[in-house]
Formats: structure tokens, sequence, C-alpha cells
């Protein structure tokens, strides 16, 4: 990784934390509606596989999408509006949370529905290879997802057609309060690409680093017309699956439950010299305040006109 | 413009040819739609391909060889993988057809046309456009039994964001065609398989027909009578049989499913006062009904009768020939259920 790389990594990953914390607080207030789900604790895994995209390349996301969605650059005041259902919010507030979309941004959309995004990538792809684009697609995924039948219809389909398509799995540990390692037949969720002919593998999800360069190699084959890679990124999330879970199923022992990739990141960049303590005390304090002013902008945002309710059905 | 006599089927083929040679963003992606995919024996000496098969049905024979497998995309029986990357292609810049050999098949491939496809431009605030064409078959009359005659263009046609087509002739097939795969939106093109060898007029140039119009095919006074697909043939048939007793039936093609048409048919009501709807699904929440509940709220002050819809029964698609013609409505039965409306309006001549 370069340096100017690291810093932007890690300005991404403290505004995906404090987002996650002020949607955390916010919610507890009763100012969000519905249904959310936090991304703090995996924010190795956005920010090193969106640190090597541009707006041109496309991602599908999760329910579990605001990560996904600040780091491939979605604005973040339109995003925090969004998720409090206001009328500046990306989507108008007709999405919220699990629908959190920029297509401009190569954004695709959070998903409500797990498995949601193995076609959507595989097609997004498809795009790129039928127009001649020097592109990728990825898919991001859950543990939950990967038992899903889309699981093996994507990746098979992907891997037949040979698209620029990378399947990036975040597994952490559990699909909502089901453990992995009572839910998959397979140790891990990596194996399974030898199923469909692609390279299959797992890397430390709490270390951006090891994600970045899985995800460098993935792109140089995508692109080179080699086909599709399956990325297992082991990690863990700090919430629960969704705001308001008691998370009973949680122990002491669970892999990564003590692990906090961006204080990890923090002293691994300081140490190599790819970031000062002062940059990253700057960088810290300016995520702090993009959020804050997000926060404000989003809560002055007024609630979207009743009359939109029925637009945007057709185009 | 040209007149020729094709085939229903024809008229199709000959759309999803001229729209691909019209716009190269424009792909079929499907089960066997050309077939024999990296199959040596079928790539012709000048390096262009055949196809095994062109579509089960081959309503796609000779795309392949003249778009190539780029562009004509057999994919693996897994309707859920291909039809999510259908939609997918179309949120990024492809102008896919996407084909679900038959639309019983639509419990493997609902999510991306529920949740996905239908969805997206309203949840994100109008920023994505999906232009997908969904062509599907549907409709009993084929020995095929229950798991491949059924009719659900309904089932489409409740979800917001998604447009339905269904024609009843060839003409209309070319025409909705061309017009489904130009939407920038989800639009299921739902095809009767006993229709495939109708012959009609159909000019060779491009045209379109206007979706969310109905069109009345006959005019009338005494009774309205609104069909869909291949039950347009049987209303057509019903009106002339009733016009030797003097009784006149507008008969309406509806066209399109959803959004349908609720000017012409209510104007239509208005005038004749009576109304059947002849629709070959299940006879509950389907098509008809809905229409039936619209005209009931829109038009309650100029209906003579009670509206009537004609409707398969409610079971699965039997298979053995007789049960499977006792399921599909005919003539005989939308006459039967006319006759209501029909000894009301002797009475009203009498009255007079």
């Amino acid at each position: 990784m370069e340096k100017k790389e690291v810093l932007w990594i890690y300005q991404k990953m403290n505004e995906i934390r404090f987002f996650e914390e002020e949607v955390h607080r916010t919610f507890g207030k009763g100012l969000i509606p519905g249904f959310v789900h936090l991304y703090a604790g995996e924010e190795a895994v956005a920010t090193g596989v969106m640190a090597l995209l541009d707006d041109d390349d496309y991602i599908t996301s999760t329910h579990r999408g605001h990560g996904h969605a600040i780091a491939k650059g979605c604005d973040i005041r339109g995003m925090m509006a969004e998720i409090m259902g206001k009328k500046d919010g990306l989507g108008g507030g007709k999405g919220g949370s699990m629908h959190v979309a920029d297509v401009e941004k190569g954004m695709l959309g959070a998903n409500g529905i797990v498995g949601g995004g193995f076609g959507l990538a595989a097609g997004a792809a498809l795009s790129i290879k039928t127009l001649g684009r020097d592109n990728v697609a990825v898919c991001f995924f859950g543990d939950g997802a990967s038992n899903e039948g889309t699981f093996h219809e994507g990746l098979n389909l992907a891997s037949i057609l040979n698209l620029p398509v990378i399947f990036v799995c975040e597994n952490n540990q559990f699909g909502e309060g089901t453990p992995f390692r009572y839910a998959s037949a397979s140790e891990t969720v990596a194996e399974r690409a030898s199923a469909y002919n692609m390279p299959g593998v797992r890397v430390d999800g709490m270390d951006v680093e090891a994600v970045y360069n899985a995800t460098k190699e993935a792109i140089v084959r995508a692109k080179a017309g080699q086909g599709p890679t399956l990325i297992e990124c082991d990690t863990y999330r700090m919430f629960g699956h969704f705001e308001g879970d008691e998370q009973k199923y949680k122990t002491d022992q669970d892999p990564n439950r003590d692990r906090d990739p961006i204080v990890e990141l923090r002293e691994k960049a300081i140490q190599k010299g790819w970031m000062t303590e002062t940059e990253a005390n700057d960088i810290e304090t300016a995520a702090k305040a993009t959020i804050k002013d997000a926060v404000e902008f989003a809560e002055a945002s007024p609630l979207p006109d009743l009359s939109s309710l029925y637009t945007d059905i057709f185009a | 413009m040209t007149k020729r006599e094709v085939t229903f089927m024809t008229a199709i083929t000959e759309a999803m040819a001229q729209a691909m040679r019209k716009d190269e963003t424009v792909i079929l992606i499907g089960t066997d739609v050309a077939g024999g995919a990296e199959v040596d024996h079928l790539v012709k000496d000048d390096g262009r391909y055949d196809d095994a098969f062109g579509g089960v049905f081959g309503l796609s024979k000779g795309l392949v060889t003249e778009f190539g497998r780029g562009r004509v995309i057999d994919t693996p029986i897994a309707e859920h993988g291909y039809f999510g990357a259908a939609v997918g292609a179309a949120a990024t810049g492809l102008r896919p057809i996407s084909e679900l050999m038959f639309n019983d098949f639509i419990g493997f491939a609902l999510d991306p046309i529920l949740n996905q496809g239908a969805k997206m431009r309203y949840m994100f605030g109008g920023k994505a456009k999906i232009p997908l064409t969904v062509r599907t078959v549907h409709g009993a009359g084929a020995g095929a039994a229950a798991q491949h005659s059924q009719t659900l263009y309904g089932w489409f046609g409740s979800i917001p964001g998604v447009k339905v087509v269904v024609p009843s002739n060839p003409y209309d097939a070319k025409g909705l065609m061309l017009a489904a795969i130009e939407d920038d939106n989800l639009v299921v093109f739902s095809e009767d398989k006993m229709l495939y060898g109708m012959k009609g007029d159909v000019p060779e140039e491009y045209y379109t027909i206007e979706i969310g119009k109905a069109n009345v095919v006959r005019e009338g006074t005494d009774l309205t009578i609104v069909a869909i697909g291949k039950m347009v043939q049987v209303a057509q048939q019903t009106a002339e049989t009733l016009q030797k007793d003097d009784i006149s039936v507008e008969v309406i093609d509806l066209r399109t499913v959803a959004p349908w048409d609720q000017e012409t048919v209510l104007n239509s009501v208005k005038k004749t006062g009576r109304l059947i709807v002849i629709d070959e699904s299940n006879p509950h929440n389907n098509t008809a009904t809905d229409i039936a509940s619209v005209v009931a709220d829109k038009a309650f002050d100029y209906l003579d009768g009670p509206i009537k819809t004609v409707c398969a029964p409610n079971t699965p698609v039997p298979f053995a020939h007789n049960l499977e013609q006792a399921y599909i409505p005919d003539v005989k039965k939308v006459l039967t259920v006319a006759e209501e409306l029909i000894i009301d309006l002797q009475k009203k001549a009498v009255r007079v």
C-alpha cells in the first residue's frame, strides 16, 4: 500500500466507525425508523477493497451496507439523511438504511435480501464485459448469504461466463444469530471456490493490508479476462445483527472479538512510516467533524413531500 | 408498410432481431436461448454459430448466428442467478431480454424481479433505470400439466414497478415486443404458447405499439367483453354468436395487463352498461377481479347488471385432454355467463 492509500483508508475507516456509532446513538433515541444493521468492526474489508476501485467499478452490497457506501464514495450527508428517512437522503427517504445506493458512484445498493447481490454483480460484470470496459464488479456478501442458493448460481454463472467480478465474503461468524460453523457444511467459504473453478482465498479481514493485497490480485485477474475470484474475509461485527439485538449468541471465545481493525491499522501504519501520529489524529478529528456535519444536515432536512410516495416507480 | 402473413412466433423472433440490429446494448439471456454452447460441430465454417434450440419453442432461432454468443447468452438452468444478472446488467448499461422458459418457473426467479428490478428505481429515489424485458410463456392447452401451463401474468402485474403485456395476435406481438425492449422499465412480455402458430398480417418494418393502451377490436353497444391474450379469440367468437340475436358486443383486447387501460374499459362500460372479463388465470386475485373491482368503483352508476368474470377454475391445470379443455375458458362458458346479462338486456328491450 502507498502512503496516500493508507491515509485514505484510515480516513474512510474512521468515517465508517463514527458514522455507525452515531447511527447507534440516534437509533437509540428513536430518530431512525425501521431496521438498522451496523458495519462497525468490519471496516477493513470495505476500505481494503474500495481503495482499489473507482467510480466506474460497481459494487453490490448487503443489509449491512453503510460501510460499503461510505467507502465507495457515497455522499455521507445524503446517507445519514436517507437513514433518517429525510427528503435530502440519497433515495429521497424512500429506501432507508437497507437500500442506500448511488448508481453514479457505482454503488448498486445495500440490499434487504440476503444473497440478493450475487446475480446483480454478475450482471454488472456482464455489462462491463459486453461493453468492453476496463472495470470490475465486486459482490459483498455475508457468511449467512453463502448458504443461499444464489451463492451457487451466481458464482457458477460468473465462472462459466468468465466475468470480471470479485466475490467478497465478510465472514463475521454469524448469520443473524446462527454461527457459521453450524450453518455451513464446509469449514470455510473460500474452499467452495474450487467447485466453481476459481481461486478462493481466506484472509484476515481485520487486517486491511491483507484484504487490499487479495483484492489487488483479484482485480488483475478479472481485468486480464481470467474471470472471478472468491475472497473470504475473517472478521467480526461489534454490534448485533440489528440494532436492538441482545447478542445472546456471542461468546468470549468468538474469533476476532477482541480485535479492532482501526486500532491495528493505526499502529501498523505509524510503525511502517505510512502515517504519523499527527496525521492519524488529524484524520480522526476530521472524520468526527464529517459525521457531526452529516447528522446536523440530516436532522435539518425536511421529511419527504407526500407527493413523492407516487414518483420514481417507472422511468 | 409491407403486408405479409407470418406466425405469432415469427413476429416475436423478428422483433428481437430488429431490436438487436438497432441497438447493440440489447442482449438475449436465458436457458437454451441458443443451445449447444461450446459444441464444436455447431460452429460453422465461417466461424459463426449454429443453435441447438434457439429457445425451446424456437423463438430465438438464428439469433446466435447473426449476433454471436456474446449477445445471445446461454445460461445454466439457474433462473435466480441469471435473472439477477439480467437486472444487474440492465442497471449498468445493457438492455437485456431475459427468457423465463415457462412462467411456472417464476418460483426460482422471483427475487430479482420482485425485490430488485421492480424496486431499485423507487428505493434509489429515481436514480436507476432497469430497461429489462422478461419474455415468458403461459397458458393451458398443450397437455403440459400443472407446472408448465399456468397463467401467471397477473402475479407480475400486481408488483409496483413492473409492466406486463400480453399479445393476442402476431401484429401485436411484434409491436408490443419492440415497445417492451425500448421501454426503460422492467416489462414482462407473456406469450400464450397456444398462439405460437397463429398467422396474421405483420409489416416487415420496425414499429411499436403503445404499452398501457387497450385495443377496441370490435365496437358494440350492448355488452363489453374485455379479454386477454388467447381469450380475445373467445371474446370475438362470443360476439359473433350474440350478434345473431342482435346483441351488439364491444370487444376490448387489453394488450397490457399492468398498468391496464382504465380509460378505454370505463368508457366502454359507460356506453354498454354490461361487462364480462375473460382471463385464463385462476379465479381469485387476478386481472379480471381487479378490473371488476375498479369498474364497480368507478362506473357503478352506469352498470345495468353484475360484472361477470370468466376464468379458469380454482384448480391446478390438469393433464388429461378432456380435463384440460374443461379448465380453459371457452365460448360456451362465456355465453353461459352472458345469459344473465342478456336476459336482463331482453327484459330491458321489452320494457322499452
